[in-house]
């Protein structure tokens, strides 16, 4: 690894994307549209409790045996022809796909989904390389026309409207008649692929489930591309995450369905893969070769502690995102992160480090939506506390990538000075008395009081139409003329 | 205030310990747990006694009840933490569901809108509290949110460290307001009254931010 690079900053990009309407309008209207789709299929809570508790069981379970299950996938996988293999980091990854491409002399790659290989940035490794690499999942296709990073991990393009990605094949797609209209598009999009799968000599895909009892591997999908891609080419690539691993395949239903009501408010999805294995004797299709690469990536780091690894329950389905008035507003590139949202919020600073991240962990006003929709029980607030400790202080013992290294000796001492005035009664009395008596007084431009009030220089990233009306964001608060205490003292309310 | 005289008119004898100061969640939400260890402990030190504890803010219920324990996770004080915890009671819910309060409505016909705090819903489970207590005033109309479980994006320090994103999210929390058309808004939360109530001011908006407490007592009290 060379120097480090800077860290990403959040807050200046949400900023920015706080100033485009038309990026916060189609956010909203999505967010708006997957929320509802999924309470419609959560209607009954007592089912919904019981189904998140098994979702929750099976995931943990699964954590708490991560090895040992592992170990059991790779023989069960070998056994049914599918070769393993182990990363433990990105550059790892990368270098064994290209080594199996290189093998058979592969120049041309359709890919399914896989947020795995975003992780790995795979398609700018195979470029550089040599190798043409097409993202076959509608949204996928969309941003990969336009450079662009998913900006959600279900609907990597729903920063988009109708509008801009006509716009985007009107420029991009030779053969394509300019139209906004759904259906058109996709046919442009799906003429291109058509051609594009067979021309292919690798499929490239995540995966949702890999279970240990079987060996088998399970991607969810709606378009079909996913068994494209992992059917049509001579060589199948799957690449997953050491936490996709569950252990039986009964383990697999009630994820699925809690994975698919989740995400996208469906009760179950148009194809649902079960891969176990390449084409066998006498079988007309298949690939002749499927490679399963397993990615750590940070993740056994996280797995050892015992509260940070519900992290890794995760089956990606972005409720969190959805349910997220910070990222319905922002949307998901201001988290410069593959995973953006809640669940990008604990994750990256565990992987990336939590003091080169600490910018996420504080990008939430702990709300707890995210955890309340979350179908697996992830206490994604109460981790995000964790990780801000963490990044403040390094605790002993600690297994957290960068502890300590987000500490600032302002805070520090801020929150000395309020434990000083917590702690006393006495002082804490003088500070209330001040503060009800001279408050009035306060110079406006006290960082603290001007960020609430939107004055001064903290104003300037707001989004403008906030201040064009208005002159203060929000008015000062005005403490009362006496405190609390002085006035029960007053009434003669008991102390003791 | 008013949450003390709507105890005391059911008859409770409550008792203020002067010492109290915070429930010590700034700190711990921002990772100084020693800081909110010290603080929490010099809390849980002044109510010894095995009367309930009633808190009218949601979010500090929620520390106390939820975070207290685990702050002292591995202590020999968390016995005595959880036992405060156990205690804690959000104020809507004591009223509503320990005292089974029954009321006469003695104010004017008026619309009101409810904000409840996300610590109070998520943290407390409190939906359902304070909406029955204000079904009891005959001539309160309660107009719903829009989008009523939705943060107003105070978050403590969050407002200050994010100060757009926050300012985006009580921008159409105070819109979400104004288009009741009710002229107060009320929530259980000091934290959500100052964000969304500052908003309202700073918009010139004719509604109101009141504590649900004040406008209980109020109503209830004939003034």
């Amino acid at each position: 690894m060379g120097a480090e690079k800077r860290a990403p900053a959040f807050r200046p990009a949400a900023a920015g994307a706080l100033k485009d309407p038309e990026l916060r309008a189609n956010f909203r209207r999505a967010m708006d549209g997957l929320m509802a789709r999924r309470a419609a299929l959560f209607a009954d809570p007592a089912e919904w409790r019981d189904l998140r508790a098994l979702g929750a069981s099976i995931r943990q379970r699964t954590l708490a045996r991560l090895p040992a299950l592992l170990e059991r996938l790779e023989s069960k996988c070998a056994g049914n022809g599918i070769r393993v293999r182990w990363a433990e980091t990105t550059e790892e990854a990368n270098a064994l796909v290209l080594e199996i491409l290189r093998a058979r002399g592969a120049t041309r790659v359709v890919k399914g989904k896989s947020m795995v290989s975003e992780e790995m940035h795979l398609n700018d490794f195979l470029e550089k390389h040599g190798i043409e690499s097409l993202e076959s999942d509608l949204g996928e296709y969309i941003i990969q026309l336009d450079g662009e990073t998913p900006s959600h991990i279900i609907m990597p393009a729903i920063h988009k409207n109708r509008r801009q990605i006509a716009s985007l094949f009107g420029r991009k797609i030779r053969e394509a008649k300019y139209t906004e209209d759904v259906d058109e598009l996709t046919g442009i999009a799906r003429r291109v692929l058509r051609r594009k799968f067979f021309e292919a000599e690798a499929g490239i895909s995540g995966v949702n489930f890999a279970v240990a009892e079987t060996g088998t591997l399970c991607l969810v999908e709606n378009e079909g591309n996913g068994r494209m891609s992992t059917h049509v080419p001579p060589v199948h690539i799957a690449l997953m995450g050491i936490e996709k691993v569950v252990e039986r395949l009964e383990d697999v239903p009630p994820l699925y369905s809690l994975l698919t009501r989740s995400a996208t408010g469906q009760a179950i999805t148009t194809y649902f893969n079960m891969i176990t294995g390449p084409r066998g004797a006498g079988e007309k299709d298949g690939p002749a070769e499927v490679h399963l690469i397993i990615l750590d990536n940070g993740r056994s780091r996280i797995s050892s502690d015992a509260e940070l690894s519900a992290t890794l329950r995760c089956i990606r389905c972005g409720a969190c995102m959805n349910h997220c008035p910070v990222y319905t507003r922002v949307g998901g590139h201001a988290y410069q992160s593959t995973y953006p949202g809640p669940i990008g919020k604990i994750l990256t600073p565990q992987t990336e480090g939590v003091g080169r991240r600490h910018d996420l962990v504080h990008a939430s006003s702990l709300c707890g939506a995210c955890a309340e929709a979350c179908p697996v029980g992830i206490p994604i607030a109460e981790l995000l506390v964790r990780l801000r400790r963490e990044a403040a202080h390094k605790s002993q013992g600690s297994s957290v990538l960068g502890a300590g290294e987000g500490r600032s000796r302002w805070e520090s001492l801020a929150w000395a000075l309020w434990k000083a005035a917590h702690r006393s009664p006495a002082l804490y009395r003088l500070v209330g008395f001040a503060a009800t008596r001279f408050s009035r007084i306060l110079p406006s431009g006290l960082p603290i009081l001007s960020a609430w009030t939107g004055e001064s220089g903290q104003a300037q990233g707001l989004p403008p139409e906030l201040l064009k009306t208005t002159r203060r964001l929000r008015e000062a608060p005005r403490p009362a003329r006496r405190t609390l205490h002085e006035l029960v003292e007053e009434i003669g309310v008991d102390d003791a | 205030m008013s949450g003390i005289r709507l105890l005391q008119r059911e008859g409770l004898r409550v008792v203020f310990p002067r010492g109290q100061t915070c429930c010590a969640q700034p700190a711990y939400n921002c990772g100084y747990h020693d800081e909110a260890r010290a603080v929490a402990r010099a809390q849980i030190a002044l109510f010894r006694k095995p009367h309930p504890i009633v808190v009218p803010s949601g979010s500090c219920a929620g520390m106390m009840k939820r975070h207290y324990p685990a702050l002292f996770e591995g202590d020999p004080f968390r016995e005595e933490a959880e036992a405060f915890a156990a205690r804690v009671f959000e104020l809507t819910q004591f009223l509503s569901d320990v005292l089974e309060v029954k009321w006469t409505d003695r104010g004017e016909k008026v619309r009101v809108t409810w904000h409840p705090s996300c610590h109070s819903l998520r943290e407390m489970g409190i939906d359902e509290e304070p909406k029955k207590l204000l079904a009891q005033l005959a001539n309160v109309e309660v107009a719903p949110l829009a989008r009523e479980r939705e943060c107003c994006g105070f978050g403590g320090t969050f407002a200050v460290r994010e100060p757009e994103i926050s300012a985006a999210m009580v921008e159409d929390k105070a819109s979400d307001v104004v288009s009741t058309g009710a002229p107060l808004l009320l929530s259980g939360d000091g934290g959500c009254l100052l964000n969304i109530g500052g908003r309202l001011a700073a918009r010139g908006e004719r509604v109101r931010a009141q504590h649900i407490a004040q406008f209980l007592w109020e109503r209830t009290n004939g003034r």
